[in-house]
């Protein structure tokens, strides 16, 4: 397998054209594509001319010639975005997100659009409106979500690299569940322009690769300060590429017992944490017993939050600008039609439930209980931190589930997101990094947190577990 | 029925559009009157995926107001007010709820009476919808098209306490508002156009008792208007509170036309806005020197300016006109210059209603002179300066071109017994107490002598000889 490094390296001396690279992978894609449904749409036409346009111009871009896979809530310019929902239907953006403006300008092949949880709400990728992705590593499971269709391309080598969005897990649930690197930065570190709002104050976009120095090369590349973005933070980013080889000599690493203990994980998921403690340890890192007690009420907390702030956000699919349009007797009555035909049942689902405890009379107990919980949560992780370096966790309860297990009973798909949540919560970052396979012979992926811009500490932590399992 | 017996109570909102040169969340012009859809981009359509970024000019030129209103300018937070409507492009409209920028003001008005201002926040505006087809209204037209020109453009809307007591208060209070915008630079406050906008909360209540049940008044297009509506809803609201029905708490609107209020499309049930903070904004905190920095460009507001010119010239109500029609730097530069303070100030106020064109200080000055020591009669001073103010000039030479000269005492008294003895019956009308003849008297005079007569001099004239 060629790494995203190793292919800019290759193109910016000359040794390789990015058209070659490109069509390698478009190969691999006509391959597989037809099982694993990772794109809602295969950019073909553009990635050749885009390749084309990187061999005859600027070579030395920090991602040249690599392909790129965008999960399709990220907006591209004059290409269809459609969240994976029908009410987007025909909706072509008339600009790019920050994150696409940046990767082009780093000589980055976009491939395609990658498949997602209707506006990325769910699990497994099996809510979209177009069908849902499967697991490369096992096709009749799930490749978790929401960002399933990105973490399966990169799995199945359609691109080396990917985005995805992460609201409370969508980028490392995936990634563990197909055996690929995730991470999301710390909130504001990416900017979010761009990038199709399900709940603005918990959205991350991050990267996905192969291994965790391309997931460091992406980031590093999307990374830094936008003032299209008033959340996105105004600080230098540390390298993160330079140091991923420094080790964990005297770093002190905390086991998360609230989530390794928590209701639902699986005891081979479990065993696996325990030994990448085990493989932090022998490197030389400081290991104990870490507790952050509010992390037990994440999933509730945010199952208000992020609701709340998507009843809002998916308000202005109305069919009156852009999108799917059912036309009625009146605008009421047209938006009312609109989104009843555009939405699936989960999206509606949760905009009934965000609008819900929004209302008054409702707003108190539960919208503003859970943020006092937000609240409890980032101070706990807080004192967390005086102790510990690094926080180590399961990042998904179990291996990846067979399509259909979960969609008839909403409760276990959200359990799905509760090691995941608490970062998103408190805004800090997180990383999955596969670490061997469970009883079933699929991928676990664990998971280190750290406090905000700990984004190089945890890359190079999860460069020394990727280093003991080969 | 007795409105007598009946305390209005008052509390007016004020929505004013910011005169910044760009929206409060994008880059896109704020500029009115241009081609539809024009002044438009992501943000302002609120395109999936755009972000808000707030303008600097605009929490600059709130601040600016806020100060003027002796607010407390304050560490604010922007919230969602969520609700669906054409156009409103993300269906929720970006405004500040519990912390607004600036809050707990006050606004003295001409007459002396105070008003309290609960707060004074900054708001987006919506897109502007026009109804095609059938009545132009929303229910039988055949289509509709919205034009987002306005949809971000920055507002601030000003919400008084209900401290106002009659209709002539609430027209004071809208008069002195706009004037202070205006002066302030904040917002050209235009009614008309709609870059004012003021909707009346109206109740009626008998003194000692609790308020009554209040009625929103919107679509008021004028000051005018404004005191229309409230006097009808007034009488409205008594003759149902007197026949012992109860008021209904509402959004009316006002028909022009009609001179009547009728009642807005009714509810079933309250809005409710479920208002959160804006994500994808982070708190206002202007830091103190900033704040400081436009305290001190504050310009001189309309109270104090009033206050000055009547130092100047003892004059009131004129006061109140020249500093609205902002001529009182004119004047006062007038009266430097050694010109006449009253008669400038009747000047201002009674011929320069339309402004004060070419004219400068100095000829202005001089004007008033002539006039002081009797050069120029009043009739022919005000020819003169209808010149001044075209083509600008000087006065002396402008009346000596039109052949003003001053008329002398014999010469007018030789041209008044003239015109005695012109009409004798006449005259005996007047000296028989007939005052209706005076005119005629007057006019007769102006004729002979080619209008360079005053006025004023030939009726104390032709008193002096009928007593005689
Ligand atoms: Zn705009």
């Amino acid at each position: 397998m060629t790494t995203a490094q190793q292919i800019a390296d290759a193109v910016r001396a000359g040794e390789r054209s990015a058209s070659e690279v490109l069509e390698e992978h478009l190969a691999v894609i006509d391959e597989r594509e037809g099982d694993v449904h990772a794109f809602n749409l295969v950019m073909r036409d553009e990635a050749r001319a885009a390749a084309v346009a990187v061999d005859a111009g600027d070579r030395t871009g920090a991602l040249a010639g690599v392909p790129v896979a965008l999960k399709d809530n990220l907006c591209t310019r004059g290409i269809p975005t459609t969240c994976s929902s029908r009410i987007l239907e025909g909706w072509r953006p008339p600009y790019d997100a920050t994150v696409v403006a940046r990767l082009a300008a780093a000589g980055a092949v976009f491939v395609g659009k990658t498949n997602l949880d209707e506006f990325a709400m769910g699990s497994s990728t099996e809510n979209s409106a177009f069908g849902p992705t499967r697991n490369p590593h096992d096709l009749d499971r799930v490749p978790g979500g929401s960002s399933g269709g990105s973490a399966a391309a990169v799995a199945a080598g359609f691109a080396p690299l990917a985005l995805g969005s992460d609201t409370g897990g969508s980028i490392r649930q995936p990634a563990a569940l197909c055996g690929v690197v995730g991470l999301k930065p710390t909130y504001g570190l990416v900017s979010r322009y761009g990038l199709v709002a399900f709940a603005s104050s918990l959205d991350q976009i991050g990267p996905f690769a192969a291994t965790v120095a391309d997931a460091a090369l992406l980031l590093e590349v999307i990374a830094g300060h936008d003032p299209l973005d008033s959340t996105s933070l105004d600080r230098p980013l540390p390298p993160l590429v330079s140091g991923l080889g420094d080790g964990v000599e005297g770093l002190r690493v905390g086991v998360l017992t609230e989530l390794v203990h928590a209701e639902g994980i699986a005891p081979d998921v479990r065993r696996r944490v325990e030994a990448a403690a085990e493989a932090l340890a022998d490197a030389g890192a400081k290991v104990d017993e870490a507790s952050v007690p509010a992390a037990s009420f994440g999933l509730s907390a945010y199952y208000l939050i992020a609701p709340a702030e998507a009843s809002s956000n998916l308000a202005r699919y109305d069919g009156v600008r852009y999108g799917l349009r059912v036309d009625a007797e009146n605008t009421a009555e047209m938006n009312a039609a609109t989104r009843t035909a555009g939405f699936g049942p989960e999206v509606k689902r949760r905009i009934m439930l965000g609008t819900y405890a929004l209302s008054a009379g409702y707003y108190d107990a539960y919208y503003g209980k859970a943020q006092q919980v937000r609240t409890l949560i980032i101070r706990d992780f807080a004192a967390a931190y005086d102790s510990f370096d690094v926080l180590l966790c399961p990042t998904s309860p179990t291996t990846a589930f067979r399509l259909g297990d979960k969609t008839a009973d909403p409760m276990s798909m959200y359990l799905n997101d509760v090691c995941t949540i608490p970062s998103n919560l408190a805004g800090d970052p997180a990383i999955s990094v596969p670490f061997g396979a469970g009883d079933d012979g699929l991928p676990v992926g664990v998971q280190l947190l750290g406090p905000a811009l700990s984004e190089a500490t945890l890359l190079r932590t999860a460069a020394v577990l990727e280093g003991a399992l080969q | 029925m007795s409105l007598d017996d009946w305390q209005l109570v008052v509390g007016l909102e004020v929505h004013a559009e910011l005169a910044t040169n760009t929206k409060i969340f994008c880059g896109c012009a704020n500029s009115f009157g241009d081609e539809p859809n024009t002044n438009v981009c992501p943000v302002c359509l609120g395109l999936p995926g755009s972000l808000p970024v707030l303008n600097r000019s605009a929490v600059e030129f709130a601040a600016r107001l806020g100060m003027a209103l002796e607010c407390t300018v304050q560490p604010s937070v922007f919230h969602r007010k969520n609700y669906f409507y054409p156009d409103m492009p993300k269906d929720y409209q970006v405004s500040q709820y519990d912390l607004p920028i600036n809050a707990d003001g006050t606004l003295e008005l001409p007459d002396g009476s105070v008003v309290g201002i609960e707060r004074a926040h900054l708001e987006e505006d919506t897109g502007k919808t026009t109804h095609m087809g059938g009545g132009g209204r929303i229910h039988d037209a055949a289509y509709s098209l919205v034009d987002y020109n306005r949809a971000g453009v920055p507002l601030v809307e000003i919400v008084s306490r209900p401290d106002i007591r009659t209709p002539e208060q609430a027209q004071a209070y809208a008069t002195e508002l706009r004037a202070i915008l205006a002066a302030t630079g904040v917002s050209d406050a235009k009614m008309e156009e709609g870059s004012m906008r003021v909707d009346a909360n109206v109740s009626m209540h008998k003194p000692g008792e609790p308020y009554g049940t209040r009625c929103e008044i919107k679509n008021l297009n004028s000051v005018r208007s404004l005191g229309r509506a409230i006097r009808y809803e007034m009488e409205r609201q008594v003759q149902l509170l007197e026949s012992g029905e109860r008021i209904v708490q509402e959004t009316r609107h006002w028909d022009e036309d009609a001179g009547r209020t009728r009642p807005g499309r009714s509810k079933e049930q309250a809005e409710d806005y479920r208002y959160f903070q804006e994500p994808d904004l982070v708190p206002v905190a202007p830091d103190d020197e900033w704040l400081a920095s436009i305290r001190a460009a504050m310009p001189m507001l309309p109270a104090a300016r009033r206050t000055r010119l009547a130092a100047q010239t003892g004059g009131d109500v004129d006061v109140a006109l020249v500093v609205e029609r902002g001529l009182d730097d004119l004047v006062l530069e007038a009266i430097a210059a050694g010109g006449d303070p009253g008669r400038l100030l009747v000047h201002a106020s009674n011929n320069l209603s339309a402004g004060a064109g070419e004219l400068s200080a100095r000829p202005f000055a001089e004007l008033s002179k002539l006039e002081a020591t009797g050069a120029l009669t009043a009739t022919q001073a005000k020819t003169v300066l209808a010149e001044l103010v075209t083509a600008g000039g000087d006065p002396a030479a402008i009346a000596a071109t039109r052949g003003f000269e001053a008329m002398g005492d014999d010469a007018l008294a030789a041209a008044v017994d003239a015109a005695i003895a012109a009409d004798p019956e006449a005259w005996e009308k007047f000296k028989a107490g007939d005052r209706k003849v005076t005119g005629f008297f007057v006019g007769l005079v102006m004729k002979t002598t080619k209008g360079k007569a005053d006025g004023k001099a030939v009726t104390a004239l032709l008193d002096a000889r009928a007593q005689s």
